[in-house]
């Protein structure tokens, strides 16, 4: 029963990792305005959508196998309070980290047609730590975290978000040079 | 398309309103309304009107015909910055 | 092109049509019997106000006021010229309806309406309200009362210019009602005066226009009906509220009844604040700021005819009439007999608006400042609306290359698309009020924007 929980636990914390990365980058081609070659902008919305609320089902299985693993010996405290946990504490904490942010960011997203743009906004931007977070607590504290290919995986994720995230800040980044600077109320 | 365009010319669903103080053109809603929203050299959506006086044009209050008003729902939910709702036609 | 120094005090003018002799009313207050009536009081004191015009009577029925206004024909004027009693009366309704709904619920503080005298003034070539509340402050404070007492709210607001913050305050003083009126100063800039902005400014500090989906009427401040009204609107209020519609309406003509106080500039000997009546030609008020016209008092004469030829060369040096201001639009020299109504200004993308008539003369090119003109407020833009922070400027940059006569075909129908694009397509009417300004100067100067495509201009050679 324990193998399979630690499988099911290993298995999910990728594959939600992978989403993650997935969701992050349609995130950022969203936040651009631009349609991808036979996705819509509306689609590339709806995508990243659903791409995070996968990655957040598979970061919960991940937690709940691991709180029934004896080995990992999680507490109800883990899941929301880091870096108390009684093995590699700093690198599990990490995971506790992500999860208080996942559940921030998504929670908000959510809510974002009754929070308001500002709110939601602020919190969105949480993501880009979350992300990273994740990242680190794969490495550090996954049973494959320093494997050869999970840290090709790593790479090819963190040369993709990198790459991604320089577009964003770059100057050509949305489709129209937005211009509005008035004040709103 | 028969159906659509004699349906579009009835006086029943809703008017899609454009917060202009809030929209950035990003073009969801012009992509999900294509009959009813065309695209400027900005970005921004544009009523297509192809009648009445230009004073008489209202292109901040979109009328949407009944077959789409899911559409114009989804639009409104999808809009990156909140600049649309929609509102009972008078 | 600003003439804020060079006014002289404002006067009456002459009107097509004088009033019979009114009987005086109780306290020896005769009704004012030509169209001097807002300026009537020696100074702006109270004592001098109560002199001229008497007490303000009480209003006991608010639907019997709002009746008056409505048989007067008063509109607003500030600018979009909105039926005044309208107003009134949609403040009223949705005041009811709004208490209505609140006393079912559970019974929820009622939401009391708020009402606003505007005095703003963005119009740059406007003094209208600031002479009217360095003048008259007194009736627009009976005005703003008034209002306050129909619609049922205790207080009031001033939203003013710094100037008419001043004059308002020393006013507001003088009167044991006027504790009842908050003065707010508005900041310069062409669209803070604009229903929305002001809302805005008074709810959250911002002056800039609003998205709305239904009329401050019916939520405006805080969700409460709102009410805001020009100041000259208000004096006009006041007096229509003592001596009543039928001695309103018995200057001007059918469909621009009463009086306007109206601010002609540019280039006239006399750049002055003149109340003249509705419907007045255009033509008798430009003659009435040149010197030509000294030897008599305009107001002294009773043929129209004389008037006509005075006005005739006194206009000699005119190029072109702005009316309406700089959401208005142009009426060329050989068109200056059309009366100050809306109905007849309309072909000219005109409108009697805020009162603002700016004289172009035969020296100046009508391209050129209109570009000016286009290219300021371009620069006006509250920058809210991506519509109106990119059109403007386009439309403005596109209106200067047909000013600098580039011999480019296509300018003209480069500008009409731009004005068609962008109007509609704002929060606020300034997209819309930019591109029928800019429009009307290629419709006035339409020769002149032939020249200047072939690389010559009708003023400059």
């Amino acid at each position: 029963m324990d193998a399979a929980l630690w499988a099911i636990g290993r298995g999910t914390g990728v594959v939600g990792l992978v989403a993650l990365t997935l969701a992050v980058l349609l995130g950022i081609v969203t936040r651009s305005g631009r349609p991808l070659p036979g996705l819509p902008r509306f689609a590339i919305t709806l995508v990243h959508r659903n791409l995070s609320l996968v990655a957040c089902v598979f970061v919960l299985i991940h937690v709940v196998a691991l709180f029934f693993d004896s080995f990992a010996q999680l507490t109800l405290l883990d899941f929301v309070v880091p870096f108390f946990g009684s093995f590699l504490p700093f690198w599990q904490g990490l995971g506790t980290v992500a999860v208080d942010l996942l559940i921030a960011v998504t929670v908000t997203a959510l809510l974002r047609n009754r929070l308001g743009l500002r709110a939601f906004r602020l919190v969105h931007w949480l993501t880009y730590a979350l992300w990273p977070i994740a990242l680190a607590h794969a490495i550090g504290n996954g049973t494959d975290g320093t494997s050869p290919w999970f840290l090709w995986l790593a790479g090819i994720s963190t040369l993709a978000v990198v790459a991604a995230l320089s577009w964003r800040v770059s100057a050509r980044f949305v489709e129209f040079r937005s211009v509005r600077t008035g004040e709103t109320s | 398309m028969a159906a659509r365009r004699f349906e579009s010319t009835g006086s029943t669903g809703t008017l899609l309103h454009i917060d202009w103080t809030r929209c950035d053109g990003r073009g969801l809603c012009t992509e999900l309304l294509g009959d009813q929203l065309d695209r400027d050299e900005w970005g921004y959506p544009l009523a297509r009107v192809d009648s009445g006086s230009l004073e008489a044009r209202d292109r901040s209050n979109v009328p949407i015909p009944a077959d789409q008003q899911d559409a114009a729902a989804d639009a409104v939910a999808l809009c990156p910055v909140q600049a649309l709702r929609l509102v009972p036609r008078p | 092109m600003t003439v804020r120094d060079a006014l002289p005090p404002a006067h009456g003018a002459p009107g097509p049509s004088a009033a019979p002799t009114p009987a005086p009313l109780a306290g020896g207050v005769v009704p004012p019997a030509t169209t001097a009536r807002l300026f009537l009081a020696a100074d702006p004191t109270f004592a001098a106000h109560r002199a001229v015009y008497g007490p303000m009577p009480g209003i006991e029925h608010p639907n019997a006021l709002v009746d008056e206004v409505r048989l007067s024909g008063l509109d607003g004027r500030g600018g979009a010229g909105f039926s005044v009693w309208r107003k009134l009366a949609a403040v009223l309704a949705s005041t009811a309806r709004t208490n209505t709904a609140h006393n079912n619920s559970g019974g929820m503080r009622t939401k009391r309406p708020i009402v606003v005298g505007n005095g703003s003034e963005g119009e740059p070539l406007s003094r209208k309200d600031e002479t009217l509340m360095r003048r008259a402050p007194h009736l627009v404070i009976d005005g703003l009362l008034a209002c306050a007492a129909v619609v049922g709210a205790t207080e009031a607001t001033l939203y003013v210019s710094t100037e008419g913050a001043n004059a308002m305050r020393t006013a507001l003083a003088e009167r044991a009602d006027g504790a009842r009126i908050a003065v707010v100063v508005a900041p310069d800039g062409f669209v803070t005066g604009e229903a929305t902005a002001v809302a805005n400014a008074l709810e959250h500090g911002v002056s800039v226009p609003r998205d709305h989906v239904v009329h401050l009427s019916e939520s405006g401040v805080r969700g409460r009906p709102t009410l805001v009204q020009n100041v000259e609107t208000l004096a006009q209020l006041a007096l229509i509220a003592r001596f009543g519609a039928a001695w309103f309406r018995s200057i001007g003509t059918e469909d621009e009844p009463g009086t306007r106080v109206v601010t002609v500039s540019g280039a006239v000997d006399a750049p002055q604040v003149i109340e003249v009546a509705g419907g007045t030609p255009v033509q008798t008020i430009i003659a009435a700021c040149m010197n030509a016209a000294d030897g008599a008092d305009p107001a002294d004469k009773a043929d129209p005819a004389d008037d006509a030829d005075a006005a005739a060369g006194a206009l000699s040096s005119v190029r072109a009439v702005l009316i309406g201001g700089y959401h208005g639009g142009w009426v060329p020299s050989g068109d200056l007999a059309v009366p100050l109504s809306r109905a007849a200004l309309e072909p000219y993308g005109a409108h009697p608006g805020a009162g603002v008539l700016f004289v172009l003369g035969t020296g100046g090119c009508g391209l050129e400042t209109s570009a000016n003109i286009a290219a300021y407020l371009a620069g006006q833009s509250a920058r809210q609306c991506g519509v109106c922070v990119n059109g403007l400027p386009a439309m403005a940059d596109v209106l200067s290359r047909l000013a600098a006569r580039h011999r480019d075909a296509r300018l003209p129908a480069e500008i009409v698309r731009l004005a068609e694009l962008v109007t509609g397509r704002g929060s606020c009417s300034h997209p819309d009020g930019t591109a029928r300004f800019v429009l009307s100067s290629l419709t006035a100067f339409q020769t002149d924007v032939r020249a200047h495509l072939e690389g010559r201009c009708e003023v400059y050679g």
